[in-house]
């Protein structure tokens, strides 16, 4: 029976000890070891949650590079094109007038040439009028001496004309 | 067994020479010899007869296991090998006396007017039996308590310096080995059962669990005490985890009590003191089961090795030696679940004072 009657001594004494020890456990024994326990787990917590949100970021960050890749190749399309078409454009147009400057070119060419050949008409139409003038100077001169000679110059002289 | 077979014969031996002796004798008699050796024969057998008695008593089965689960005075390993503890005593006429248990080393086992009585645990009571005496020693009991102390106040400061000196690192060697331990009681005993103030309570209830488990482990050891299986330490601890579920327990709690919903107005009569005695059974529950549940253990173990020492025989010992082997193996598990069913039920206690209800209630 005295083993289910307790004991007031070693009541007085577990009292005295356990509460000791749950009050110095408590303070620097369970406080730090909690809050190192919390720390460690925020921290992974953290870690974790900035896992996903780098993923998240990668993600968007990913999609957010093809939209720009896809921006920029239509740019590129785009001015690619623009520059076809002004390429183009002003092809034709230097063609166009180069045409129109040919063309000036050539007509001033041939208002050159036309001036150039009624000039030479003219000179020459002086030159046949000196000409004619000396034959004329020269016939007049051998008539003087001659009937016969007279005669054979005129032919050859008017065989000579007809060159002109 | 054998010795007492050797005895037996001896007295037999010893009886017949004596028989046989005598008519030889007789021949040439004086009446006084034969007087005496009749005289001689008896006190032999009388001697006999008393080491028969003695060596008999030497192993009561019964006593020696209320010996070792009860508490005393001196720390006794083995015979022999024992460690006088400081007695400490108050009375109202003589105030505080300390000496050493050794004192009482003497025929009557008294010293200074105090008697201590061997019965089925120590007892000191004083001479003068008009006197009334408080006996505040440290037992072994006690002794073993501040051992425990001791060991958790230094086990756990140390870890928890580990904590602070390895901010940030993963934990190593005995560190992570405790913090599985700690980890389990706030994960799945305190915070599941407690709620959400489940912090308030931690460090009582992680103490609570250590305490009991290391006790409980203390006291497999062989010559150690039987700590957790000593009524008075279960009483304290139910006593303190009752004392902490009623200073923390809300207005819902106690309302409950004694109005409780749901019930017809007639069934109050007997619900009232139903639930009334239902909180006074809670904390004698924890208190009976961990000191049931430690002192069988050692009762049963004790009673292994006792039965060595009844067969006295070199084939049995073994056997019962590995039977206790295995009980050894099972004490240990129970050391644990004890320790934890005691932390769980504690822990549901505050919980179920503590928790509030925003919603209908559901029983319990």
């Amino acid at each position: 029976m005295s083993l289910l009657t307790p004991n007031p001594g070693l009541i007085f004494w577990m009292l005295v000890v356990f509460l000791l020890v749950v009050f110095i456990l408590a303070k620097f024994a369970w406080k730090p070891i909690i809050k190192g326990l919390k720390d460690r787990e925020n921290e992974i917590q953290g870690a974790l949650d900035l896992a996903e949100r780098t993923r998240a970021e990668m993600v968007q960050l990913k999609s957010d590079n093809e939209k720009l890749i896809a921006e920029a190749n239509a740019v590129r399309d785009q001015i690619l094109r623009e520059a076809k078409d002004a390429a183009d454009r002003t092809i034709a147009e230097s063609k166009d007038k180069a045409a129109v400057e040919a063309q000036k070119m050539i007509d001033s060419a041939r208002d050159a040439i036309r001036n150039e050949q009624a000039l030479a008409v003219s000179k020459i139409r002086k030159e046949v009028a000196v000409l004619s003038l000396e034959i004329a100077e020269k016939v007049l001169h051998r008539e003087l001496k001659d009937k016969e000679a007279q005669e054979q110059l005129i032919a050859e002289l008017a065989s000579s004309a007809r060159l002109n | 067994m054998r010795t007492h077979l050797r005895q037996f014969f001896t007295i037999a031996l010893v009886a017949a020479t004596c028989f046989l002796n005598t008519p030889s004798k007789a021949d040439e008699p004086t009446q006084h010899e034969a007087e005496k050796v009749t005289e001689s024969i008896n006190e032999k057998e009388h001697k006999i007869e008393h080491n028969l008695e003695e060596s008999e008593k030497k192993f009561n089965i019964g006593e020696m296991i209320m010996h070792h689960i009860a508490d005393s005075h001196e720390w006794e390993f083995t015979h022999g090998v024992v460690i006088p503890l400081p007695v400490i005593l108050y009375s109202a006429d003589r105030g505080i006396e300390v000496f050493s248990s050794a004192n009482f080393h003497n025929e009557h086992h008294e010293y200074n007017g105090y008697h201590l009585v061997h019965g089925d645990s120590e007892q000191i009571v004083p001479v003068d039996e008009s006197r009334k005496i408080y006996d505040f020693s440290i037992t072994k009991n006690v002794a073993s308590m501040l051992l425990s102390a001791v060991i958790l106040i230094l086990v756990f400061t140390s870890i928890a310096g580990f904590y602070k000196n390895n901010k940030g690192k993963a934990p190593k060697g005995f560190q992570s080995a405790m913090e599985v331990i700690i980890l389990f009681i706030r994960d799945d005993v305190v915070k599941p059962n407690v709620g959400p103030k489940y912090e308030k309570y931690l460090p009582y209830l992680l103490t609570l669990f250590f305490f009991i488990l290391i006790n409980n482990i203390l006291g497999l050891l062989p010559g150690s005490a039987n700590l957790t299986g000593n009524i008075a330490v279960t009483m304290t601890l139910a006593v303190l985890t009752f004392i902490v579920v009623h200073l923390n327990a809300n207005g819902h709690y106690y309302k409950h009590l004694v109005k409780p919903t749901g019930v017809p107005a007639p069934l109050l009569l007997i619900m009232i003191p139903v639930e009334i005695v239902g909180v006074f059974m809670k904390p004698f529950s924890l208190m009976v089961r961990l000191f049931a549940n430690m002192t069988a253990g050692h009762i049963i173990l004790l009673s292994l090795f006792g039965l060595i020492f009844i067969f006295q025989s070199i084939v049995i010992a073994p056997v019962i030696s590995l039977f206790a082997l295995f009980l050894n193996f099972i004490e240990i598990m129970v050391a644990f679940i004890q320790a934890f069913i005691f932390t769980l039920l504690s822990s549901m206690y505050i919980g179920s004072a503590i928790e509030e209800h925003s919603h209908a209630d559901h029983g319990h």
